[in-house]
């Protein structure tokens, strides 16, 4: 490819949004024009990030420098199978997030902040993805949190107040974690790029394992691992429900990713000293997470609890360390996220059709609404982990990859808590869906609302046609995996 | 000189830790805040402290003087600054509009966000109806 | 608001403009001296505080071209399109440029630099210079300083 356009073709995923965000802040006063701005950034993007899939499909990987500087000063781009997948499911959830703001289904009211705050979290969720720069990574985290910030408390009732507070103060003390990290293992190794890193830290891993550690708690806190968590529970059901679709699907994927990035191509030689560590970590998480979506009412909260428990997974694919446990890691994180988007999407419909979020209040869907019924079937049963839905897949390279590696105890508890997870979908079925309204003249409200619920079902479909054709998903994050381990 | 830095940077944190910990919350943004002051501290004795050289390139030259300072971690803490600045300033304004709508600013009261089990007159389980 | 302080009024009304030059002055000097986008930016924050404190929040952010909130927004956007020329003429994005523009006698460096840092300078006045009005008009607005 031509050298220049290489250049473009790695910086666009993070230019689109950015340029959105401001377009779509300027002309906050027209509400139609601000839509179309939106949506027409969220489409670039998703162009952009499969041309960027395409460039690196052919070539293994594509970098730049910004600003045409040499290496130990330049901020390098680096798009590779792993950030290259995760910036097409960042501009899919950005799609469906603002698709499905069109119709007023969303139960919260809608804010004219809305649009640019999206596409400044969706801008730095694609940065941190594809850069290659550990500092670099630390400023775009803080985009993500700045963003998220102002998605929190849009609502301005006390409860956005209140979760905004918590989110806050765990979520900057988390970043600092990260700063003081990237900080140590400068001092350490003089350098700040990925594979400069890489190289100073080939020799003596354990020069740099406690800054090592102290960076990799900051990027816990941000995927929420237990016992870190305590920040996604006390908010993401306080968020409207597109952006929440977005939070579940992106906003513990950057700390999943930095975990990812980190131990696979950062820090080789250091990341093993720590993994038996992350499994248990992992194996926290998995329960912790599972049994606190047992507890809830709360259709949002039920599924927050499980964002808790599925990271759980993630971490367990990225703490075997090997490049199948990275793609189990990968395609769980890209199965996750459309699966609980799409989720958080039917609850919003869910809540507009019977009344509620809270499962005491509500039921009759199944029969008053059947295709909402058909469609959250769908999806609860690959969250679960069915053949052939995509679930399934994701599940299985995780366990399979754990058992090869002779970690029977940590399986064992990934298969366990899938059927604590079937117990918690059963439990919103037969509450919202199966046994009849709690109010005998209750009716649902008249109205069709399609862009919400074609928004909810291409997510669905997208998870669908994974989990019936998932050959090349499994390629391509193949070679991502192998990418990520191929030592430099 | 870097013994001086480490302390100031521990003391911080410190006091930081302190404040957050605070039932105030208030007190636990300024907390937090000065976590952040000790972690930009950190940060720029990464690229060591000996030198004392403004790191300008000399006139003609291509390259920093011998002995110039490493312009790369004040580079680095003068962007985590303007973040934690941001930050402060949004979490200040938050706490702000909390204190005018409740009053006051004690985050035990703070709980509309995870209203504890029964709050909303319903039974967390239930078998706790019958 | 509640009293006015006519004689804050009045010294920050001839302020005001002057504090504005300076931060201009400050984002010029940048380029070769301590100074820049930031700090100028912060400069004008501070003016638009002491407005706020002076006449009212409601007035400063009107004296804020755009207002708070796309004052930032065009900064940010100044701020991207300042690495475009770069791609156009084939190098990468953020590569900077330099030109001499001749001005009579004398000669102007223009640089893709001061696009830059003026995007800088207008989104910290419009980002915090908006928070600065906004909460020193919560305190305006139930009529009396809290404790």
């Amino acid at each position: 490819m031509n050298a220049d356009l290489t250049s473009l073709v790695v910086v666009a995923p993070l230019l689109v949004p950015l340029a959105a965000a401001v377009a779509s802040t300027v002309s906050a006063g027209r509400p139609r024009v601000q839509q179309a701005i939106g949506l027409g950034g969220a489409i670039l993007l998703l162009g952009s990030a499969l041309v960027l899939a395409r460039a690196v499909a052919a070539a293994g990987q594509v970098r730049t420098a910004l600003g045409g500087w040499d290496a130990p000063f330049a901020i390098e781009f680096v798009a590779d199978g792993v950030g290259a997948s995760l910036v097409v499911l960042a501009a899919v959830m950005g799609l469906t997030a603002l698709l499905f703001q069109q119709d007023d289904t969303d139960p919260a009211p809608a804010s004219p902040a809305f649009v640019p705050l999206v596409h400044a979290f969706l801008a730095g969720a694609c940065g941190a993805f594809l850069t290659g720069d550990l500092f670099n990574l630390y400023v775009w985290f803080e985009v993500v949190l700045i963003a998220s910030l102002g998605l929190l408390v849009l609502g301005k009732e006390r409860r956005h107040l209140d979760g905004a507070l918590t989110y806050f103060v765990l979520n900057v003390v988390g970043t600092l974690f990260v700063l003081v990290g990237v900080a140590l293992v400068y001092a350490a190794t003089g350098h700040l790029n990925y594979v400069a890193i890489a190289h100073a830290t080939m020799a003596d891993p354990y020069r740099v394992l406690p800054f090592v550690a102290v960076l990799s708690v900051g990027f816990l806190v941000k995927a929420g691992a237990f016992p870190l968590f305590a920040w996604l529970p006390a908010t993401y059901h306080t968020l409207p429900a597109p952006a929440l679709a977005l939070f579940a699907a992106l906003g513990t994927k950057v700390g999943v990713y930095a975990l990812l990035r980190t131990g696979g191509a950062v820090f080789p030689t250091v990341a093993p000293l720590m993994s038996d560590l992350l499994g248990w970590v992992a194996v926290g998480t998995m329960v912790t997470g599972v049994l606190g979506a047992a507890y809830h009412w709360d259709i949002r909260r039920i599924l927050a609890f499980h964002s808790i428990s599925q990271v759980g997974y993630i971490l367990l694919g990225i703490a075997l360390g090997t490049p199948g446990g990275a793609q189990g890691a990968l395609v769980f994180a890209l199965h996750h996220s459309l699966v609980k988007g799409s989720l958080f999407l039917i609850a919003a419909l869910v809540c507009r059709e019977a009344g509620s979020y809270d499962l005491r209040h509500i039921g009759g869907l199944s029969s008053a609404r059947p295709w909402l019924a058909a469609l959250f079937l769908l999806q609860a049963l690959s969250l679960v982990g069915i053949p052939p839905l995509s679930g399934f897949w994701a599940k299985f390279l995780v366990v399979r990859e754990t058992l090869v590696l002779g970690h029977v105890v940590w399986a064992a508890t990934a298969l366990a808590v899938g059927a604590l997870t079937l117990y918690s979908m059963l439990k919103i079925w037969l509450e919202a869906f199966w046994r009849a309204h709690p109010r005998e003249d209750w009716q649902p409200p008249p109205g069709a609302r399609p862009a919400s619920a074609i928004a909810a079902a291409g997510l669905a479909a997208v998870t669908t046609a994974f989990g019936l054709w998932p050959e090349p998903v499994l390629r391509f994050t193949f070679m991502a995996a192998t990418v990520l381990h191929t030592r430099p | 000189m870097i013994w001086a830095v480490a302390l100031s940077a521990g003391a911080l944190v410190a006091s930081g830790a302190y404040l957050a910990l605070s039932r105030d919350a208030l007190r636990a943004v300024v907390g937090v805040s000065l976590i952040g002051a000790g972690a930009n501290l950190v940060v720029l004795s990464a690229g060591r402290l000996d030198a004392v050289m403004p790191a300008f390139v000399p006139e003609g030259a291509s390259r920093l003087a011998d002995g110039a300072a490493n312009p790369l971690p004040q580079a680095l803490v003068l962007t985590a600054i303007v973040i934690g600045f941001s930050l402060t300033c949004f979490a200040l304004a938050l706490v702000m509009t909390i204190r005018q709508r409740v009053g006051d600013t004690d985050s035990t009261g703070l709980r509309a966000a995870e209203p504890p089990a029964g709050a909303d007159g319903l039974p967390a389980f239930p078998d706790d109806e019958r | 608001m509640t009293t006015r302080a006519v004689l804050l009024e009045v010294v920050v009304r001839t302020l005001y403009p002057g504090m504005l030059l300076f931060s201009l002055w400050l984002l010029v000097r940048g380029h070769n001296e301590p100074g820049g986008g930031f700090i100028g930016g912060m400069v004008a924050v501070a003016a638009t505080a002491v407005r706020a404190v002076a006449t009212g929040s409601a007035d400063a952010a009107r004296r804020m071209p755009l207002g708070p909130l796309r004052l930032a927004a065009a900064g940010v956007g100044l701020a991207l399109l300042s690495g475009l020329p770069a791609v156009v003429t084939g190098r990468p994005y953020l590569t900077h440029l330099w030109a001499e523009l001749p001005l009579a006698v004398t000669s102007v460096k223009v640089s893709t630099v001061l696009l830059f840092d003026l995007g800088v300078y207008l989104s910290v006045w419009g980002a915090l210079g908006g928070i600065a009005a906004y909460m020193i008009g919560l305190d305006e607005r139930d009529g009396e300083v809290r404790p």
